[in-house]
């Protein structure tokens, strides 16, 4: 049989009503960063469902470990919890293999960044940041501290929710996803400029990591659960594609 | 009631903020942490192709250099082939090149650089080959949900005419802000490409809905 030259598989369509708009005036540095004009629709070419492979020889076992990757001699100070979940597309299926990175503020709310001056200390023991690969069923975890909440310029008296920054590959370019999981029952959550970006409360809703008791481990971590949707991939039905998809 | 159809719904999308250099270039935050940083050698020196450097700046529509930008970069080897299992040649790609690129635009002038290899011609829908080309991903504070765009070459002016995306392009003139114009008064070895990043305005940069 001819090897018929299949058409690449696309991802679904981006909702770009679901996601936030660019102009969020709220947020005020998003009026000059924001694009003006109409973006240009494009299919994806094999320049877009291509994209980076990252594998085990990338990363070190520790970089997960967010209370030890950067500790100089203890744990860092804060409130010791889990961050675990899994990475799926949206037809459910599982991301296996991808790079997952998160960054964040200490227990205090304060980054390790030499252009963060809050005033609240740095701690000595911690970084902010860690990686992971997802396993073959897109199972993530990471071990940290809870970040703090910390004001930042906006208005006169904006506070960030508590939040962790999540930056995610998928197996294609037009996968690639940053966002930031927030923590269930936090009050400053509703107030935020940058959460409110977000129009739809279910979009609000699906970044809020609930509180996970089965994942906490007795007497040392408590555990949230945040699960990370990327864009689902076509069947290409009616196309020889012998491997499945 | 029809059954229902059970997909799930996207992440939402969330600033990079100011500080994504901790998580993804923590050397940059001013602190060393992991054993390699990724992203910062795109073509090491046994990749074969024409070695060029690209260098830009972001502009906000204030036409204020933006200072805390992160752009990712994938590219095509010199054969035009990704190195990606959904490329039918991945197998072909040159050993070694990963394709991908991490650059932040330094902190006090704004300005970003890579170095990388001239990607060769990619085929496009329909069995039309489009112009060798770099894509781009640009997040920082202020924008909400990363940017789209490709890096075209102003010495590739043939392929360029015929490239499908760029024929896309509803006004001509707009399809020259992706296009990197070839600094021919640069006295390094390699070929060096300007390319600038216009967030707003008049000469906003075609950013893709990909
Ligand atoms: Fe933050």
């Amino acid at each position: 049989m001819t090897q018929t030259p299949r058409p690449p598989a696309e991802f679904f369509q981006r909702d770009r009503t679901w996601q936030p708009r660019a102009l969020t005036p709220d947020y005020k540095t998003s009026v000059a960063r924001s694009p003006n004009l109409p973006m240009l629709s494009l299919r994806g070419t094999l320049s877009e469902i291509t994209g980076p492979v990252f594998g085990h020889n990338d990363i070190d076992p520790l970089d997960n470990d967010l209370l030890r990757n950067y500790a100089k001699t203890s744990d860092p100070i804060g409130e010791r919890i889990i961050v675990h979940g899994r990475v799926l597309d949206e037809t459910a299926r599982p991301v296996p293999h991808t790079l997952v990175e998160i960054w964040q503020a200490n227990a205090g709310g304060r980054y390790r960044h030499r252009k963060d001056s809050y005033l609240a200390p740095i701690d000595p023991n911690f970084g902010g940041c860690g990686r992971t690969i997802t396993d073959e069923n897109g199972f993530y975890t990471f071990r940290t501290v809870k970040p703090g909440a910390y004001p930042w310029r906006n208005w006169v008296n904006n506070w960030r929710p508590a939040h962790i920054h999540i930056s995610v590959f998928g197996s294609g370019f037009s996968q690639r996803l940053i966002t930031q999981m927030y923590f269930e029952g936090d009050p400053l959550i509703a107030k935020c400029p940058i959460v409110n970006s977000l129009t739809d409360p279910a979009a609000i809703d699906q970044l809020i990591a609930p509180l996970d008791m089965n994942a906490a481990v007795p007497l040392d971590c408590l555990a949230y659960k945040f699960d990370i949707i990327l864009r689902g991939r076509r069947s290409t039905f009616f196309e020889n594609r012998p491997e499945g998809n | 009631m029809p059954q229902p159809l059970k997909y799930l719904r996207e992440s939402p999308s969330q600033t990079a903020g100011p500080y994504v250099h901790i998580g993804l270039a923590p050397g940059a935050a001013g602190f060393d942490i992991y054993r390699q940083e990724l992203g910062h050698d795109m073509a090491p020196a046994s990749v074969p192709g024409e070695r060029i450097r690209v260098e830009g700046c972001v502009i906000d529509g204030m036409g204020a250099i933006v200072k805390d930008v992160l752009i990712e970069v994938w590219q095509a080897d010199a054969a035009g082939i990704y190195p990606h299992p959904e490329d039918p040649r991945h197998t072909k790609a040159a050993p070694g090149f990963r394709g991908w690129g991490r650059v932040i635009s330094d902190f006090e002038t704004g300005l970003w650089a890579f170095d990388t290899i001239k990607p060769g011609p990619v085929p496009g829908p329909n069995g039309q080959m489009m112009a060798p080309h770099i894509s781009l991903w640009i997040v920082s504070r202020g924008i909400n949900i990363g940017l789209s765009t490709r890096l075209y070459f102003s010495d590739e002016a043939a392929a360029n005419a015929t490239d499908p995306v760029l024929n896309l392009i509803e006004q001509p003139e707009r399809r020259t802000t992706l296009i990197a114009q070839r600094d021919t008064t640069a006295t390094a070895p390699e070929p060096l490409y300007r390319f600038d990043i216009r967030l707003q305005g008049a000469d906003e940069t075609v950013f893709l809905d990909i």
